[in-house]
C-alpha cells in the first residue's frame, strides 16, 4: 500500500507559506510562454486560477459546459466571503479565522492548508476591491461585515445576498482581459470526459463539444479540475441542475485518490421541498441567522392546527414558541454551524413539530429583528419609537436593503410574503467537503493534475463554516496554485508542446466514443431522470442527515442494483453527433451511480460521528456527534481498482500541532 | 391543471423551425415553469420522440442561463423574475402557451429554444475589466473610501445576469441595457476611473460589430428585465462615451 505525502513544509504553521514561497522552483517568463494548461470549470477557483495563470504568461485552455464561464455555480452563493482582516476590531486575526475553520471542520481537514488559506483571505478582498466587486459598505465609505455561524466575530464580508455573483463576475471579467489578450483560449458549451495520462503525468483531456457533438483532444503540460462538487447525487440539492462529479470522478479513474466522499454538507434553511417533480431545492442565505430567528411551535395541537390551516404562525403566543437553537445552544444561539443547525431541525420535526404539511419544515422569523432595526432608525431621525405603523415601515427597509433578493427569492417560490409571516425552511444538500485528494501543492496523486475549490477536499473537514467555500475557491485559484504549479512546471520547460496523436489520447478517445455510442443505442424504458432520481431518494433516506450500519449496507446493494438496471434500461434519445442533453446528462448519472457506492462505502467505513457526517452508532447522550480521535483522526482516500466495492483505502493520517483536539462545543 | 402548449423546435441552426403543438395534463400551481417542461419531456423521451431543448443551470435565477419568450415576454408574464423562477400558478387552467426563443440577429439559434449568446460575451472581452494583475500586493481594500451610495448604484449595475432579455424584448434588439449596466458599474466607483473612457468606446463598439440595435428609449428591457437594471444606466453609459468621444480618445 503506498503511502501518501501530503507534502506539508517543514517549520512553524505561520511560516510554513512563506518559507514554501521562498523556496519553490521558478518558471521564467520566457519560458511561461511554451507552458499550457487546461483548467476545467469556470467558478470562482477555475476561473481566478484561468486567469492568473495567464497573467502570469502561460498559455491556458480554460472549459465550461455552461454557454458563458460567467454562469458556473459559484454565481449562486449569496451571503458572504470571510476574511481576518480585523476591520471591526472584534478581535480576529489569521489565527483566529485558522482556529475557527479548523474547529468547525470538527477537526478533521489539515492544518497547514488551513492556515496558508486564513493567511491569504485578506488578500482576497483587496484584489475583488481593486478589480471593482461592489461590496457593501457603510456610511463612511468603508466595507461592511456581517456574521456567519459558528464564530464569534463579524468577518463576513457581502454583497446583498449576491456575492458569490459579484466575486463571480470580478473572476469572469479578469478572464475576459486575458481571453481578449488571447492568453486564454475560451471552450465554451464543452465538457471534459476524460483525462489523458501519458508517461504518469496528466497531459491532457478529451472533450465534447456540446453543441456539435464533437470529440476533441486537448493537451497541456498539466490540468487543473475546478469543477466544484458532487451535492446531485442527491438529485435534489442547491446545485445547479448540470453540477457533477464526472470530471473528478474520471480522474478517480485515472488514479487520483478520492478523499472523504461521505463528507456533505447538509444546509440548514433551505426552502422545504413541495411536490414529487421538483428538480432542485433553493437556499436561503445563512446570512438570514443574523436577524432571524428559528423556532417551532412548543405544543402539539398548535402544530396541527397550523397544519389544518387553522392557525397562523404569527398567533402564537412568544411563550408557546420553542426557539430551540436558543434554548440548547446559548453560546451561539442561531449562529450554530450548519451541521448542528440541520440535526436540531431534523431533530424538532422527528419529534413531530415540523410546520407544513409534509411535517419537513420549520420558522425562520423575522419580526423582532423588523421591530429592532424599525425602532432603531425612527431614534436616529428623531421620530416616534412608540408608533408600530412606522417602525414596522423602517424595519422592513432595512431587512429589504440586507436581504432584499432573498425574500423575493422565497416569496416568487412560495408565495408567501416573508415580511408578514415566518419562511418555513429544511435543511438540503448543499455542499460536499469531500473530494480529490489533494498535497500541500493542490496536486492529486496524479502528478500533474490538480484539483482546486470544491473539487478537493483539504479545508473544510466534515463541516465547512458558512462563507468559507467563496475564500476557498479564490485563495486556490488566485493565491495558491499559481504558486504551486509552477514549481512543477518548472521541470517541463524543455518538454514542448504534448502532441495529441498518441496511443494514449487514441484509447482514451476510443473508450469515451464508445460509451456515448452505447448510451445512444441503448434501447431501454426510462430517461436519466427517472434513474438519478431513485439514486437521489436512496442517498437522501439512508446516506443523508443521519446514517447507521444496516442503513448504509442497504444504500450499497441498492445503488449497486440500481447501477445495473440503468445500464440495461437506459433510454437516450437523438445521437452521439448533436447537441443532445440527455446524452450528457446520461454520463454524469453513469458517474454519479458510481460515486453513490462509494460515498455509503465511505460513510460506513468511518464509524464515529464527525461535522455532517452522523452514524447514529455514535452519538452523546444528549444526541450531539460523537467523535472517535482515538481511531478515526484520519483523512479517507480511497483508490479505484475497478469497482467502487473494491476501492482501496489509503489513511492520511491528520496531525494536529497547533490546535488541541477538543469536543466541538457551542452551548 | 391542463394546458396546450405551443413550443418552437428547429433542429439546428440550418433548419426553418416551427411551431409545434403540446398538450399537456396534470399540472400543479406550484410547479415551476421549467420542471412543467422536465415533465414533458420525460414524457416525450419515454415515448420515443425528441425531448425540447432549453438552456437552464441554476434554477434560482441568478446564472442567467434561461430564457424563453413566453406568450411574447421574455422570461413570461410575472415581473423581477427570470423563467426558472416563473410558476404555473402564473397561469389559468386550459390557457395556451407560446414558448419561443429569445430572438435577435446576434443570437442564432442552436437547437429549438437554446441560443447562442457569444456576442455578449465578446463584447465583455473587449472591455468589461479593470486591468489589475493577480499580484496579491494591491492596496488594503478600505484604502479608498467610496460613497455608500456610489456603491449601492455599482452593484444595482452589477447584478445584470447576462441573461438577454432586454436584446429578446427590444424592438431593435439593442444590447444597451446590457452593455450600460457594466459600463456603469465601473463608471461609478475609483478603481474603474482610470480605463473609463476606452472602456466605453471599446465595448461600444464591439457591441455594434456583433450586430445589436440601437436604443430608442422605449423603455421595454427595463420593463422585462428579471433584475430591475435601470434605464439610468443607458443614459449614463451616454455620458461617458460623449466624456469619450470629447476627450478625443475615439481611433
Amino acid at each position: 500500500m503506498a503511502t501518501l505525502d501530503s507534502k506539508i513544509p517543514a517549520g512553524p504553521l505561520a511560516d510554513k507559506w512563506t518559507n514554501y514561497k521562498n523556496n519553490i522552483n521558478l518558471v521564467n517568463p520566457a519560458n511561461k510562454r511554451l507552458i499550457d494548461v487546461i483548467v476545467v470549470g469556470t467558478g470562482l477557483a477555475g476561473g481566478s486560477a484561468a486567469a492568473t495563470l495567464a497573467e502570469l504568461g502561460y498559455n491556458v485552455k480554460a472549459f465550461c459546459f455552461q454557454d458563458s464561464p460567467r454562469r458556473a455555480h459559484s454565481i449562486a452563493a449569496q451571503g458572504g466571503i470571510n476574511a481576518a482582516k480585523n476591520y471591526q476590531g472584534d478581535g480576529d486575526s489569521t489565527f483566529r479565522l485558522f482556529y475557527d475553520t479548523v474547529k468547525g471542520g470538527d477537526y478533521r481537514s489539515r492544518e497547514a492548508n488551513v492556515y496558508r488559506l486564513a493567511e491569504v483571505s485578506a488578500n482576497i478582498i483587496d484584489q475583488c476591491v481593486a478589480q471593482g466587486v461592489p461590496f457593501a459598505r457603510d456610511y463612511g465609505g468603508l466595507l461592511d461585515n456581517r456574521s456567519f455561524g459558528g464564530v464569534l466575530v463579524s468577518r463576513t464580508f457581502y454583497a446583498k445576498g449576491q456575492t458569490g455573483q459579484q466575486l463571480l463576475l470580478g473572476a469572469y471579467s479578469v478572464m475576459n482581459r486575458q481571453i481578449g489578450r488571447g492568453k486564454i483560449k475560451m471552450y465554451n458549451r464543452h465538457e471534459m470526459m476524460d483525462v489523458v495520462v501519458v508517461d504518469g503525468k496528466a497531459r491532457g483531456i478529451i472533450a465534447r463539444n456540446l453543441v456539435t457533438g464533437e470529440i476533441e483532444r486537448h493537451s497541456a503540460h498539466a490540468v487543473v479540475l475546478g469543477t466544484g462538487g458532487y451535492g446531485n447525487v442527491f438529485f435534489l440539492s442547491t446545485n445547479a441542475m448540470g453540477s457533477n462529479v464526472s470530471a473528478a470522478w474520471k480522474a478517480h479513474k485515472r488514479g487520483a485518490y478520492f478523499a472523504n466522499p461521505c463528507f456533505t454538507q447538509i444546509h440548514p434553511t433551505c426552502i422545504p421541498v413541495s411536490g414529487e417533480l421538483q428538480a432542485k431545492l433553493t437556499l436561503m442565505s445563512e446570512s438570514l441567522r443574523n436577524d432571524g430567528r428559528i423556532w417551532v411551535p412548543k405544543k402539539l395541537e398548535d402544530v396541527e392546527a397550523i397544519r389544518a390551516g387553522k392557525l397562523k404562525p404569527t398567533q402564537i403566543k412568544e411563550e408557546d414558541r420553542d426557539y430551540y437553537l436558543e434554548r440548547r445552544y446559548p453560546a451561539f444561539g442561531n449562529l450554530v454551524p450548519r451541521d448542528v443547525a440541520s440535526r436540531a431541525a431534523k431533530e424538532r420535526c422527528d419529534a413531530g413539530y415540523g410546520v407544513n404539511a409534509t411535517g419537513e419544515a420549520v420558522y425562520l422569523d423575522f419580526a423582532s429583528a423588523v421591530t429592532r432595526y424599525g425602532k432603531e432608525a425612527a431614534h436616529v431621525r428623531g421620530l416616534n419609537e412608540n408608533d408600530n405603523t412606522l417602525v414596522q415601515k423602517l424595519g422592513r427597509e432595512i431587512i429589504a436593503n440586507k436581504y432584499g433578493n432573498l425574500f423575493q427569492m422565497y416569496e416568487k417560490i412560495v408565495d408567501e410574503n416573508p415580511y408578514e409571516t415566518p419562511m418555513m425552511i429544511y435543511p438540503a444538500v448543499h455542499y460536499t467537503m469531500g473530494g480529490l485528494w489533494v498535497d500541500y501543492n493542490l496536486m492529486t496523486t496524479v502528478p500533474g493534475l490538480y484539483a482546486i475549490g470544491e473539487a478537493n477536499f483539504s479545508d473544510h473537514g466534515a463541516n465547512r463554516l458558512g462563507a468559507s467555500a467563496l475564500m476557498q475557491g479564490l485563495a486556490d485559484g488566485y493565491f495558491v496554485l499559481p504558486y504551486t504549479i509552477g514549481d512543477y512546471l518548472a521541470s517541463d520547460i524543455r518538454t514542448g508542446a504534448i502532441p495529441t496523436n498518441t496511443p494514449e489520447f487514441d484509447a482514451a478517445e476510443k473508450e469515451v466514443t464508445e460509451r456515448l455510442n452505447f448510451f445512444v443505442n441503448n434501447n431501454g424504458t426510462h430517461s436519466v431522470d427517472y434513474f438519478h432520481r431513485r439514486l437521489g431518494k436512496i442517498m437522501w433516506d439512508k446516506c443523508g442527515m443521519a446514517r447507521n450500519t444496516d442503513g448504509l449496507k442497504s444504500a450499497i446493494a441498492e445503488i449497486k442494483a440500481l447501477r445495473e438496471e440503468f445500464w440495461k434500461d437506459l433510454k437516450v434519445p437523438g445521437s452521439a453527433d448533436e447537441y443532445n442533453e440527455e446524452l450528457a446528462k446520461a454520463g454524469r448519472v453513469a458517474d454519479f451511480l458510481e460515486l453513490g457506492e462509494l460515498f455509503a462505502k465511505d460513510a460506513l467505513e468511518r464509524n464515529e460521528s464527525c461535522g455532517g457526517h452522523f452514524r447514529e452508532e455514535s452519538q452523546t447522550s444528549e444526541g450531539e456527534a460523537a467523535r472517535d480521535d482515538a481511531n478515526y483522526t484520519y483523512v479517507s482516500a480511497w483508490e479505484y481498482t475497478g469497482l467502487p466495492s473494491e476501492a482501496n483505502l489509503h489513511k492520511e493520517e491528520l496531525v494536529y500541532e497547533n490546535i488541541e483536539l477538543k469536543t466541538r462545543s457551542y452551548k | 391543471m391542463n394546458l396546450k402548449l405551443k413550443i418552437w423546435r428547429q433542429k439546428n441552426a440550418n433548419d426553418k423551425g416551427k411551431m409545434v403543438d403540446y398538450p399537456i395534463s396534470d399540472v400543479s400551481p406550484d410547479m415551476s415553469f421549467l420542471e412543467m417542461l422536465d415533465v414533458l419531456n420525460n414524457q416525450l423521451i419515454e415515448k420515443g420522440e425528441s425531448p425540447v431543448a432549453f438552456d437552464h443551470d441554476c434554477r434560482e435565477g441568478i446564472c442567467g442561463m434561461c430564457s424563453l419568450y413566453i406568450n411574447g415576454e421574455a422570461h413570461g408574464p410575472d415581473r423581477g423574475v427570470t423563467t426558472c423562477q416563473l410558476h404555473m400558478r402564473k397561469f389559468k387552467d386550459g390557457d395556451t402557451i407560446y414558448i419561443e426563443p429569445f430572438r435577435a440577429k446576434a443570437f442564432p439559434i442552436i437547437k429549438d429554444l437554446v441560443v447562442d449568446r457569444g456576442a455578449f460575451d465578446r463584447i465583455q472581452h473587449a472591455g468589461g475589466f479593470v486591468s489589475v494583475n493577480t499580484s496579491g500586493n494591491t492596496q488594503d481594500a478600505n484604502s479608498i473610501p467610496i460613497p455608500k451610495a456610489d456603491a449601492d448604484l455599482a452593484f444595482d449595475a452589477a447584478t445584470c445576469i447576462g441573461c438577454g432579455a432586454c436584446v429578446a424584448t427590444c424592438k431593435n434588439s439593442s444590447a444597451m441595457l446590457y452593455v450600460s449596466a457594466k459600463v456603469s458599474q465601473f463608471a461609478l466607483l475609483p478603481q474603474g476611473q482610470v480605463e473609463a473612457k476606452d472602456r466605453v468606446l471599446n465595448m461600444v463598439k464591439q457591441m455594434d460589430a456583433e450586430g445589436f440595435g440601437n436604443c430608442t428609449n422605449t423603455g421595454a428591457c427595463e420593463v422585462e428585465c428579471p433584475k430591475g437594471i435601470s434605464l439610468d444606466n443607458i443614459a449614463r453609459m451616454n455620458r461617458e462615451f460623449s466624456k469619450a468621444i470629447l476627450d478625443g480618445r475615439e481611433k
